[in-house]
């Protein structure tokens, strides 16, 4: 299977402090990888790295196929990304926030595209209405659909079902299970919900101190560690490292 | 460059502003007043005042004309502010824009904005003063023209700051119009300022475009050094501006400013 994300050693400095510690993964195409780890283990610098936010102290992405540093703009063509950290532009309806971003992708077809969005995402009612004034579950779905507005070969998710209610986060895995398998996209998790990343992902890395510390299928972590469930043994990995090193 | 990209942030702003009546009147707000009010100051100072030698609306062409590069600069500011206090700073930088095309779409923009204040104080002063700033004939336009680039070219330097910076940075944008008013000689000529200042005036467009707006009114003639010369500067600093707006983009990819932006 075609690697669509290749991650070769990268590291990030902020000064004298090692945020991300020379970390290397790939992530297959039709595949859904999760990162894991405590606040502070170097998951957002490593997903600010992959955006081209940030640029790694050493180490080298491809994306694709395509060296990040030097086709950026061809990259975030074909990328996209989620996180309850950002929104869209409050003022703005769902549908005008869907506009604009289908031209800033360049977008095709952008009514279609937006309709096809609207039915699958149930946002069909919400178009018309202010973003700002949506509810967590609907802004969720809303920034799920310029997602996915550029149709994202890569899509990397930062806690997309947090603050989200069991049926609203249900659906959305759901979505995210169906949308994968159908498009066959490569996503990159991270979580801090433990049924959602063993449900959904294929496989996982637990990072620490901006370290991978272990990685494998969660069925083989949980019984690799000798515990019931994959929260346990993020709770083992995380309070202590050198355990298991 | 992509024009559908430039189109399509613009398109963001200008749905944020025909949504909301009171951003409009905002935009038309502070211009109408601040002209109102250098109208009857102007209209003062041209029948008790030999300089003016009675030539009515000097004062006021240069308030307009400060406010046109004020409202620039600040309308440059507020769009990239804008970006920040939305929580939309990320999704603009993953966007496959290129730093050109999101600096073209705020610069068409800002210009926008601007008319939009500039439009409506430019007809009131004509029913209220009898003044018609088009007295400047064509050379109005190149005035214009070239308070426009120094507008933008302040805004961009400011912006460049809050790449660097991050939102810390927001006062700052709010005070560099003050700090350089007074070098600008706008409603003063230049011998004015002590010596040491001038030579700082000196090395900014605005005194060159403020001379000759007076130059223009009051004496009726052209000095065409002075064009030259706002336009020279303005050259240099807008390549300065672009530049380390480059420089900044580079330090906050480096530094991790563009992924904690509006958190």
């Amino acid at each position: 299977m075609k690697n669509l994300i290749e991650v070769q050693n990268i590291k990030k400095n902020y000064g004298k402090k090692e945020a991300v510690k020379g970390i290397s993964f790939n992530v297959e195409e039709n595949e859904i990888l999760g990162l894991l780890g405590p606040n502070g283990s170097g998951k957002t610098t490593t997903i600010g790295m992959l955006l081209g936010l940030l640029k790694p102290t050493s180490g080298q992405i491809f994306i694709n196929n395509l060296r990040l540093e030097e086709n950026r703009i061809q990259i975030l063509e074909m990328i996209n990304f989620i996180s309850p950290y950002i929104e869209l532009p409050k003022k703005l309806t769902v549908k005008q926030n869907l506009y604009v971003y289908s031209k800033l992708y360049k977008v095709q077809n952008i009514e279609e595209r937006i309709e096809y969005l609207s039915e699958k995402l149930r946002i069909g009612e919400l178009l018309n209405s202010i973003t700002g004034e949506l509810s967590s579950g609907q802004k969720n779905r809303v920034s799920l659909a310029k997602a996915l507005v550029n149709e994202p070969k890569v899509l990397l998710l930062d806690e997309p079902t947090a603050s989200l209610d069991p049926e609203v986060g249900d659906f959305v895995r759901t979505f995210l299970e169906d949308y994968k398998k159908e498009k066959k996209i490569s996503i990159l998790l991270a979580s801090h919900n433990m049924n959602e990343v063993t449900r959904l992902c294929k496989s996982v890395l637990m990072m620490k101190n901006g370290e991978i510390i272990d990685k494998g299928k969660p069925k083989d972590l949980i019984a690799k560690h000798g515990r019931a469930n994959l929260e346990e043994v993020f709770l083992k990995l995380s309070r202590s490292k050198s355990e298991f090193n | 460059m992509s024009l559908t990209r430039i189109y399509g942030l613009f398109l963001r702003h200008f749905y944020l502003i025909t949504r909301s009546f009171p951003r409009i009147l905002d935009l038309v707000y502070w211009p109408s007043i601040q002209i109102t009010l250098w109208g009857f100051i102007s209209n003062f100072f041209a029948t008790h005042t030999t300089y003016y030698n009675n030539a009515v609306g000097v004062i006021l062409t240069c308030a307009i004309l400060y406010d046109f590069l004020f409202r620039t600069s600040i309308g440059f500011n507020m769009l990239f502010l804008e970006e920040i206090w939305s929580r939309n700073f990320t999704n603009l930088f993953i966007a496959p824009m290129r730093i050109g095309e999101i600096l073209t779409s705020l610069v068409i923009t800002a210009l926008i904005r601007s008319l939009i204040g500039l439009v409506p104080a430019i007809l009131l002063t004509s029913p209220l003063f009898g003044i018609s700033i088009l007295d400047l004939g064509i050379f109005l336009f190149f005035l214009f023209l070239s308070l426009y680039i120094f507008g933008i070219t302040l805004g961009i330097l400011v912006s460049s700051g809050l790449l660097r910076f991050g939102p810390s940075f927001e006062n700052i944008a709010w005070s560099t119009m003050f700090l350089l008013a007074p070098f600008g000689c706008i409603y003063y000529p230049i011998e004015t300022l002590p010596e040491i200042f001038q030579k700082i005036a000196y090395v900014l467009p605005l005194v060159y475009i403020f001379e000759e707006a007076r130059n223009i009114l009051i004496n009726q003639t052209v000095n065409i050094e002075n064009v030259y010369y706002a336009f020279m500067w303005n050259a240099f600093y807008f390549s300065l501006s672009i530049a380390l707006f480059y420089y900044s983009f580079n330090a906050a990819k480096n530094k991790g400013t563009l992924i904690n932006m509006g958190e």
